[in-house]
């Protein structure tokens, strides 16, 4: 998000957090939610997808919420209005392409009209008969979640991503030369599938609290947290929701203020300035000598962590004017002395999602072998697997399946080496000199882990991160 | 936190730190280039800092001189005893557009390891891209605080219109120096022109100069990039090269055969920047250009001059250096035409290898 947007975005929240308060609330928050992630979604060279995935990402969040919901309370008038101010402010966003300007709120001119109320009239005709001639239970609901993550591998394999730019521009007459990647750059999708995942998983396991349609898809897309998380949970996001917003405290002002101001400097400052110097696919090619390469890294590990918070700070800080309390993603990452906790402080809110929705099940049903393997492989296979997953999550690549093994397997040698250490550590370090020696030391080699893991994140090539592993130890 | 906190008290306070501490920044305006990373935790840059593509180049256009020179090598410390330092002033071709910093000419001389007047020559590029005898005059008297034993001067036709002289954006966001020039050597503009850029009191605060004040904190983080890659320009693998078949267009910018009016010529600049250097050599050279073979060749010879205004222009250099006793080199067709890459004017390595051969020469004569 450009400054301007983040600017415009709480300021609107201000505005109704101080002026408006309770009146319209829940209709506020859907409605600007939606214009949001048509506003915010870039213009891409197919056209008029950059109109048509965000009306994807209404149109699938709507149908979990058909799926999800319970079956008595689908039909309540409620929903219906829900439903409708949602068809209606898609249709009005499409119909701004006959406006004598460029629309501002989206990409690029709308598509026709007629085709867009085409493929609202087929998405509800579509909803109707899968109620009519489907059940949702378990079994539905797990085709669901393999639906959805076929999607979400869709946009991030860059293999099938291109093939699904090229059907598409084929079915568009669009120039098959001009087929690529980038085509598909679907804003805020990967945090939408994980918010919808959860949901789905909840619901099967019958642990799903009922939402109306209107606090639903304001759960999946909320403005605020759309673009970067955090990954909040449905049952806490409804709580603030429906809880009533008095005048907001002068405390609640100033903490709001403190993270937005603190992120706006640590996005735009800090990490703006560090995205001058931190290492790229570019750069990695031309630094000579390991002293540079070396600051070059500093510098992205840097970034990437400043670039990040800054951002969950202005989604927490915007957030909190309109009276929520989104989850912390981050709690000083880099300083904590060790891999696992330093995972338990690093995009919390995305670690915490995988660690309930694969880690402990897949646990769980390797214990239940009736011949478990050993406890040390168990581990190794379980972390290596939920790193590998969050590595997916970022795109299906070599360097991302290598970052992802990178920091599985330094989790269970930090696991092992502190099951071996533990006794020991614990009778050297009796004093606080010692046990302050202990914390920094592992917190230096803990971040320079890290840092090293983060070649195969911020480069695009596994050669050109081999180089520079090279370079980084003074062998090139 | 207590939940008598004012909200407004806070504004207010915060509204009155905001007007003080800008008011303080509109009257006091620090030095704000002055201070620098390079040449204490960065090698100084080769050449000054100029760059339209800041992503790769890593390295930006700016217009604060001093933080310009503080991050030029120039500015390392103190000249030693054994020096003969020489100051290169010129245009994109002295700066070296497409050149790597020891391709260009500084580089070149540098390395051919001179010694005059029995002390180790050592050349340093104070050329910058635009073309205006008045920008090379705004440079050269910042150069001259850093003692040169003689400055080469390296010029061309296109320097001189005196439409040119204030087009150049460094000229125009430099007025102030420029009217000091005006004050001490009698350099002759209209301070009204419209192309300066005059700061209003917003443009002096610290939110009216946040470009300048972010620019110069990005000139200090490309210096990372710069000591760790040496890289301070793109070379595009491919470029368009300079035009050889032109157009049948007798005129030099409006003038016409066969009067090249001097007074529509900026020669005080070129006097000024005499005055300036207060009797350190200066080595005025004609730079190389391109001789087109190509279409139209007759008329022009490349696709900044015609010839006749080309060849006036040499016969006016001549007359003037003579009368005024200036060392002077008239170097105009000393490259082949292959030498030359995307201008008349911006040579290849070896391009510029012959021009360093030929200024080389004439070194040793240059003594005080």
């Amino acid at each position: 998000m450009a400054i301007g947007q983040i600017l415009i975005v709480a300021a609107a929240a201000l505005f109704w957090g101080l002026v408006m308060r309770e009146r319209g609330r829940s209709h506020f928050l859907l409605i600007a939610s939606i214009l949001v992630i048509f506003w915010l979604q870039p213009a891409l060279p197919l056209r008029g997808f950059d109109f048509w995935l965000p009306a994807a990402t209404l149109v699938i969040t709507v149908f979990s919420w058909y799926i999800t919901a319970p079956e008595e309370t689908r039909r309540e008038r409620g929903n219906w209005v829900a439903a409708a101010v949602i068809a209606g402010t898609a249709l009005l966003l499409n119909l701004t392409r006959f406006l004598p300007f460029d629309s501002i709120l989206t990409g690029a001119r709308p598509p026709q009209t007629g085709i867009f109320l085409f493929v609202l009239g087929a998405a509800g005709i579509l909803l109707l008969l899968t109620t009519r001639l489907m059940r949702f239970n378990a079994a539905f609901l797990s085709i669901s979640i393999i639906g959805l993550i076929i999607v979400f591998l869709a946009i991030k394999v860059p293999a099938l991503t291109y093939w699904v730019s090229y059907g598409l521009r084929s079915l568009t007459h669009q120039s098959l030369a001009q087929a690529k990647v980038a085509d598909l750059r679907w804003l805020g999708f990967s945090y939408v599938a994980f918010r919808i995942l959860h949901t789905l998983r909840d619901r099967q396991m019958g642990r799903l609290p009922a939402a109306n349609l209107a606090e639903y898809v304001t759960y999946v897309i909320f403005f605020p947290s759309f673009t970067a998380g955090p990954i909040d949970r449905i049952e806490r996001f409804i709580q603030d929701l429906r809880r009533p917003q008095d005048k907001p405290k002068n405390d609640d002002l100033l903490i709001a203020g403190q993270r937005f101001t603190m992120g706006l400097f640590k996005k735009f400052v800090v990490a703006d300035a560090l995205a001058l110097i931190a290492l790229n696919d570019t750069n990695a090619l031309q630094v000579h000598g390991a002293g540079w390469t070396w600051i070059l890294l500093y510098a992205y590990s840097l970034q990437i962590y400043f670039d990040f918070s800054g951002y969950t700070d202005i989604a927490i800080g915007t957030s909190r004017l309109l009276g929520f309390q989104l989850p912390e993603n981050f709690s000083a990452p880099y300083l904590k002395p060790n891999l696992t906790q330093f995972w338990n402080n690093w995009h919390m809110t995305l670690t915490q999602w995988f660690r309930a929705y694969f880690f402990n099940p897949v646990t769980r049903w390797l214990r239940s072998w009736n011949r478990p393997l050993p406890m040390p492989a168990m581990i190794l296979l379980t972390q290596v697997a939920t790193m590998v997953l969050i590595g997916f999550w970022h795109g299906v690549t070599w360097n991302f399946t290598l970052w992802g093994l990178w920091h599985g397997l330094g989790l269970f040698i930090h696991n092992r080496w502190s099951d071996l250490t533990r006794a020991r550590a614990a009778a050297w370090g009796t004093t606080p000199l010692r046990k302050n020696l202990l914390a920094v030391s592992g917190a230096l080699i803990t971040f320079h882990y890290v840092a090293l893991g983060w070649i195969f994140f911020a480069l695009s090539s596994t050669s050109v991160s081999l180089l520079v592993f090279s370079k980084l130890f003074g062998l090139k | 936190m207590k939940n008598d906190i004012k909200f407004i008290n806070i504004l207010i306070k915060g509204f009155t730190l905001f007007i003080l501490l800008n008011g303080i920044f509109a009257l006091w305006q620090p030095g704000k280039g002055q201070v620098s990373a390079y040449n204490v935790i960065f090698p100084g840059r080769q050449r000054l800092p100029f760059g339209e593509n800041s992503a790769q180049a890593y390295n930006l256009s700016l217009f604060n001189l001093d933080a310009m020179f503080a991050s030029h090598v120039i500015n390392s410390g103190q000249k030693p005893g054994d020096e003969f330092r020489v100051l290169l002033i010129g245009d994109s071709s002295v700066w070296g557009t497409l050149l790597k910093p020891e391709e260009t000419l500084s580089g070149q001389l540098n390395s051919a390891n001179l010694s005059a007047c029995g002390k180790q020559v050592n050349v340093y590029n104070l050329g910058y891209p635009t073309i205006s005898l008045t920008k090379d005059a705004l440079l050269l008297s910042y150069g001259m605080k850093y003692q040169p034993d003689l400055v080469i001067w390296l010029t061309t036709l296109e320097a001189f219109p005196l439409e040119k002289q204030i087009a150049s954006p460094l000229v125009a966001n430099n007025r102030e120096a420029l009217l000091g020039l005006q004050g001490s050597y009698g350099l002759e503009f209209d301070p009204q022109d419209p192309a300066f850029v005059q700061p209003s009191a917003w443009d002096r605060s610290i939110p009216g100069q946040r470009r300048a004040l972010a620019d110069v904190f990005r000139l200090q983080l490309y210096g990372v990039m710069w000591a760790a890659t040496g890289i301070d320009q793109t070379y595009p693998a491919d470029y368009t090269p300079a035009q050889t078949d032109l157009e049948a267009d007798p005129k030099f910018r409006e003038a016409e055969p066969p009067v090249l009016d001097e007074k529509s010529l900026a020669l005080n600049a070129l006097e000024t920047g005499f005055r300036i250097v207060d009797g350190t050599p200066v080595l005025l050279v004609n730079e190389p250009m391109l001789i087109s073979p190509g279409a139209n060749g007759d008329i022009r010879y490349n696709f900044f001059y015609p010839r006749w205004a080309y060849d006036r222009y040499r016969d006016m250099m001549a007359g003037l250096s003579g009368r005024n006793g200036w060392h002077y080199l008239d170097l105009w067709d000393l490259v082949p035409v292959d030498e030359f890459t995307n201008s008349a004017i911006h040579l290849t390595p070896n391009g510029e290898s012959l021009l360093a051969g030929r200024i080389a020469s004439v070194l040793p004569g240059m003594c005080k």
